[in-house]
């Protein structure tokens, strides 16, 4: 294996704007509002960075292809812009761009900023994709919440979970994320709910009703990122450290070949694994301390919870109910109120996963904060089961 | 000789209750009310007269049949999707059938399907073909509120023609050609205008239609007293037996026209009166088919009670596989009756890319993927580098057909969010016997009805209609395969 990127670059500043319904603001003010925090966080000025990755997902919303948008909304110094894009997995893409950056000793001090002006359909849930010439004639006109559904019918039937035991496991990893995304002042969805909302809710695709779902929201998040010497230098203490970014990319198993059973993430399994090796953890379920996942539906976070290695398969759902996620529990899990609460712009969904675990591991989390944090955990997912990318990321204390 | 080597039948699942409907009206149209009895067979939002016939067709072709012998394809309807592409040719190609075949869409009168039928004789007879296949499908236009929308249903028939017949020997056919105008309906997509039904009866049918069936006879050499088998659709009452008196037929030979349970489903309905009459008529019957549109069309045949050449479902079989309907305002929406808010996100663009079609033609009409010769490993897509994932051999795919293979569902959701028809949308990941699988829709399915490891079988459906540039784009999806599952519950039963 190659040797990664492990304890080479310190995440130098973070920012992230309200994540919402944010009618009156554009794309370009989203990222203004998180790239100033993040340029304050970092005590830096633009002539200072080297070069920026740029993630936005869903161009139909017309916030910009390549790497202008970006440049001109912030007034970059015409430094090299990347625009990524691999769906909801953005995010973190722009991140890993950013730190193989500055690991290659290509930029000294690099950015990563996502965005996504999700709001402007006059519609709920997320637009409409463009999707090209060929799928739409044999693809089903689906949803996100519909693909993403499916996992229920699998895992049941793979693990006999009754429907009964399922949805109210389901419902427990909304319950718990709405406990915590009520304390975040930048969340979009704040207020507390119960189990007995969850199941009275209106059917979305079944199994998940509406509070099954993420905020779709407007949104930005950034980070800049440098080598741990520079922050040093730059008089920086308590460093967080980038311990490992792994992706793993579907290439067509799941959905063409016959040996997937649709209850998990086989990409997930893959870039756990070798997120693991490369930040040298070996007992995930004791040594991380916290993360965020993809919580796009309740049942992907709660097959993720086994994808991760963090639940042994097929107890996941049984972990939750114990509320080994919650916010007092073993590992827990979206302290932030996840993608659930906090809400869920696309292109910044990774770097707002990796803002929350920043502050929780420089004791800067308010009303959330954890005690004494060592290693943050980040599941980016996009796209649907069958055909995925999923980024996995841990950062964490240095020296650990 | 020369005849019906196989026939097949289809009906949709849906049938709308006439009490429903004359209910709903009755209070604008109290002098429906007398229909009010029995059940039509109702099209899926998703079925036409070209999906209905591809159906038929597998019907009467059977699951194992490679289809290669098959030269010459008869497509009839007056309600065909297209009126300047082959419907044909949609046809042959969801059937996979060789691209050396002739075909022809054979329109423009009720009597269409039969002419389709002793066109595939004829051709036959003089040699020009030696396999002919026969599908006449429709899917009736009515407005709302009127007794044709009471009195017709949708379906489909289908026949395979050989030199060597079958199932039953062709006698003798009979013509008439005459522009008697009973109803119409213009190229412009709007509903049949019909004139007096006393002058249609009085002078149309009866003196138009007894020639026909008395030239088909005499060149039969079959007097009309032999007849056991009398296929004459007509929504007024009596008409077939008025017709056999008059030709001499015995009245017991006039057969049931399924108005009560069917409908009259227009060109295809001579044709799904033969396919029920073939299914139980006994060796050396003579059948007499005919049907009535600007003059007649009459056939002759001599059913073998051949048993081996019946179909797996036939009429029998698709009138027995039948689900009420009672929702009125459902009949009209799948027909395009009502302006509907169909809500934002039915405003996509269905935009149908022609060459991204034509380049996957078989994947896309005929659901064909591929299988490794090497390996073995079948999938869909049919690609370049095989997915099987400890040898992705390159250039390796030859062409596999899913279409008839045994499936089931390994995940799915009911989605209420995505736009559909006939919400919620039902799709999921489907697998098949043998490899493969395909995520895909799932139609004919009510909340409830699908879970992990329902078989389904595949079926041909429209996937998306263009109403910008009037184009339908057409897919399979998969249904509950009923008959797997009835078998599977009296195994568990044992």
């Amino acid at each position: 294996m190659a040797q990664g990127i492990r304890d080479k670059v310190a995440i130098l500043g973070m920012g992230c704007s309200k994540f919402g319904e944010r009618w009156d603001c554009g794309p370009d003010d989203l990222m203004v509002e998180a790239y100033i925090e993040a340029m304050s966080d970092a005590g830096i000025e633009p002539s200072q960075l080297d070069a920026a990755w740029f993630s936005t997902h869903v161009d139909e919303m017309g916030t910009g292809k390549g790497g202008t948008p970006m440049s001109i909304a912030l007034r970059l110094p015409n430094i090299a812009v990347t625009r990524v894009e691999n769906f909801c997995a953005s995010g973190s893409e722009a991140f890993r761009g950013a730190v193989y950056a500055v690991a290659s000793g290509a930029a000294d001090i690099a950015i990563a900023l996502g965005v996504e002006k999700l709001k402007d359909t006059g519609y709920g849930g997320l637009p409409v994709a463009n999707p090209g010439t060929l799928t739409p004639q044999v693809m089903p006109n689906g949803s996100a919440p519909g693909n993403f559904a499916q996992l229920a019918s699998a895992y049941r039937a793979k693990h006999g979970v009754s429907k009964d035991d399922l949805k109210r496991a389901i419902a427990h990893v909304s319950v718990k994320s709405h406990a915590n995304g009520a304390k975040n002042a930048k969340a979009h969805l704040r207020k507390p709910i119960t189990v007995d909302q969850v199941l009275n809710a209106p059917m979305i695709a079944e199994p998940l009703g509406l509070f099954d779902c993420c905020g779709v929201s407007d949104g930005a998040a950034c980070a800049i990122v440098t080598t741990p010497e520079i922050a040093k230098a730059m008089g920086k203490k308590n460093l967080t450290m980038v311990k490992a970014i792994q992706l793993s990319v579907s290439n067509g198993y799941e959905s063409q070949y016959n040996g997937w059973d649709g209850s998990y993430f086989h990409t997930a399994r893959i870039a756990a694994g070798k997120a693991y090796r490369e930040a040298g953890i070996e007992r995930p379920r004791e040594q991380i301390s916290m993360m965020e996942v993809h919580d796009c539906f309740s049942i992907t976070e709660l097959v993720t919870m086994e994808d991760l290695f963090i639940s042994p398969e097929g107890q996941g759902w049984r972990d939750v109910l114990d509320g080994f996620y919650d916010a007092d529990g073993g590992v827990p899990c979206q302290i932030d109120g996840g993608l659930k609460c906090f809400g869920h712009p696309i292109g910044a969904s990774g770097l707002r996963m990796l803002y929350e675990m920043y502050l929780q591991l420089q004791g800067r989390a308010g009303e959330r904060q954890l005690s004494d944090p060592v290693f943050g955990m980040t599941h980016n997912l996009g796209g649907a089961p069958a055909s995925n990318v999923c980024s996995v990321a841990i950062i964490g204390q240095e020296g650990a | 000789m020369v005849g019906i080597a196989a026939w097949g039948a289809y009906a949709p699942r849906l049938r709308l209750s006439r009490k429903a409907v004359v209910e709903a009206n009755a209070w604008v149209a109290p002098n429906l009310k007398s229909k009010g009895k029995g059940e039509r067979s109702m099209a899926n939002w998703d079925e036409d007269a070209l999906t209905m016939a591809v159906e038929a067709a597998r019907d009467a072709l059977g699951a194992g049949d490679d289809r290669s012998h098959i030269d010459a394809l008869y497509f009839a309807s007056t309600t065909a999707p297209f009126a300047d592409r082959l419907n044909a040719g949609v046809v042959s190609a969801a059937l996979t059938l060789e691209k050396s075949i002739t075909a022809s869409d054979v329109t423009g009168s009720q009597r269409c399907g039969l002419t389709a039928l002793a066109d595939a004789l004829a051709a036959v007879s003089g040699g020009a073909a030696k396999t002919a296949l026969v599908a006449a499908g429709e899917r009736r236009k009515a407005r709302a509120v009127s007794a044709l929308e009471l009195d017709c249903g949708d379906g489909a028939a289908a026949f395979v023609v050989t030199a060597e017949g079958g199932a039953a020997d062709f006698l003798g056919r009979g013509s008439v050609t005459d522009d008697f105008v009973d109803h119409f309906r213009g190229n412009d997509g709007g509903f049949d205008y019909s004139w007096e039904e006393r002058w249609i009866r009085d002078e149309g049918i009866v003196k138009l239609v007894p020639p026909a069936i008395r030239r088909a006879l005499e060149a039969a050499g079959v007097p009309a007293t032999d007849v056991a088998h009398f296929c004459f659709p007509s929504t007024f009452s009596g008409m077939a037996a008025t017709l056999a008196k008059t030709l001499g037929i015995p009245a017991e030979a006039v057969r049931d026209n399924l108005a009560a349970v069917l409908g009259e489903a227009g060109s295809a309905h001579g044709p799904l009166m033969l396919a029920h009459a073939l299914e139980q008529a006994k060796a050396g019957e003579i059948i007499v088919v005919a049907q009535f549109g600007q003059g007649a069309e009459a056939l002759v045949f001599r059913a073998t009670g051949a048993a081996d050449a019946k179909p797996a479902r036939g009429v029998t079989g698709a009138l027995a596989d039948r689900q009420e309907e009672t929702n009125y305002l459902k009949f009209l929406m799948f027909n395009g009756l009502v302006d509907w808010d169909k809500g934002m996100r039915a405003e996509k663009d269905n935009k149908t890319a022609l060459t991204t079609l034509y380049r996957n033609e078989d994947m896309i009409l005929g659901l064909v993927g591929g299988r490794c010769r090497e390996t073995g490993v079948v999938q869909f897509p049919r690609t370049r580098i095989s997915v099987a994932p400890n040898n992705p051999a390159v250039d390796t795919q030859e062409p596999y057909r899913f279409a008839e293979r045994k499936a089931s569902v390994l995940s799915y959701s009911a989605d209420y969010l995505t736009f559909s028809m006939a919400p919620p949308n039902h799709y999921g990941m489907i697998v098949f016997e043998g490899g493969g699988r395909i995520m895909m829709d799932i139609t004919d399915v009510s909340p409830g009805d699908v879970d992990t490891g329902l078989p389904v079988k595949m079926v041909f459906r429209i996937k998306d209609i263009d109403e910008k540039r009037g184009f339908t784009r057409y897919f399979w999806k998969a249904a509950p395969d009923r008959s797997a599952a009835s078998a599977q519950t009296a195994v568990a039963a044992e």
